[in-house]
């Protein structure tokens, strides 16, 4: 199966999984990944994630399926990480296979622009002095989000 | 017929409400989002507090992202909360 798309608390293999985008075909060519993780400052413990179960994963299968034909992929993997984590834990893999750099690199900035803000996950934050507060919504994530639907399609 | 939807309530939504979800009776077949929270809000203190205190208040029907004029049915799953914040 080429797309493949987990939600789970458990931490994810990198190794692993660029393993199996890479040994997804021949014609594999070059893999894009990005990993978020959660950053520390101002305090900061650990982040909560809460999620839709069904509807999140209903819309991670479409982006996927959207990024593969808009960008020609030969594979792609989704994983997000939900429950409480601690600052510089993964919280998110996206990473994508394609014949050339081109494909494999966009299609990462699409995947991560669009499940920010169009999956159904929202963060909680937790902090030294006991403080928690739940994580707005950013406008340049909606901005980065939206530009995605004004772009023609790849051609490559 | 008048039937149940099912509400699901999400993160600070679900916090501030006390609650995961409800169900609630149509009072008619079918009606916009707006209307049945027009109709919730007016019977429920709490919830008229945390909706007229939440911004941009995310509506899904039937795990779908819909907006307050998409219509409700008997049967739906009709979830609320606030802007995603995933990644």
């Amino acid at each position: 199966m080429s797309v493949r798309v987990l939600v789970q608390q458990a931490a994810f293999d990198t190794g692993a999984e660029t393993a199996r985008l890479s040994s997804l075909s021949e014609q594999v060519g070059g893999m894009g990944l990005f990993i978020g993780q959660v950053r520390g400052g101002d305090g900061l413990l650990s982040l909560t994630l809460e999620h839709y179960p069904g509807m999140t994963e209903t819309i991670l299968h479409q982006l996927a399926q959207e990024a593969m034909q808009r960008f020609n992929l030969l594979g792609c993997t989704l994983i997000h990480r939900v429950g409480r984590l601690e600052v510089g834990a993964p919280i998110v893999l996206v990473g994508t296979a394609a014949a050339h750099r081109g494909a494999a690199l966009s299609a990462t900035s699409f995947l991560i622009d669009r499940l920010k803000t169009g999956a159904p996950f929202w963060k909680k934050e937790e902090f030294a002095n006991g403080h928690t507060a739940w994580v707005d919504a950013r406008e340049e994530d909606e901005h980065a989000a939206a530009a995605w639907m004004h772009t023609a399609p790849s051609s490559s | 017929m008048t039937g149940t939807v099912n509400i699901l309530y999400f993160a600070a939504l679900r916090e501030q409400l006390g609650r995961e979800g409800q169900q609630v009776i149509l009072s008619s077949n079918t009606m916009p989002v707006a209307t049945l929270v027009q109709e919730l809000r007016q019977h429920d203190a709490k919830l008229d507090e945390v909706f007229a205190a939440t911004p941009r208040i995310r509506v899904a029907i039937n795990q779908k992202l819909g907006g307050f004029d998409t219509c409700v049915q008997p049967g739906d799953e009709l979830a609320f909360f606030p802007p995603m914040t995933g990644g």
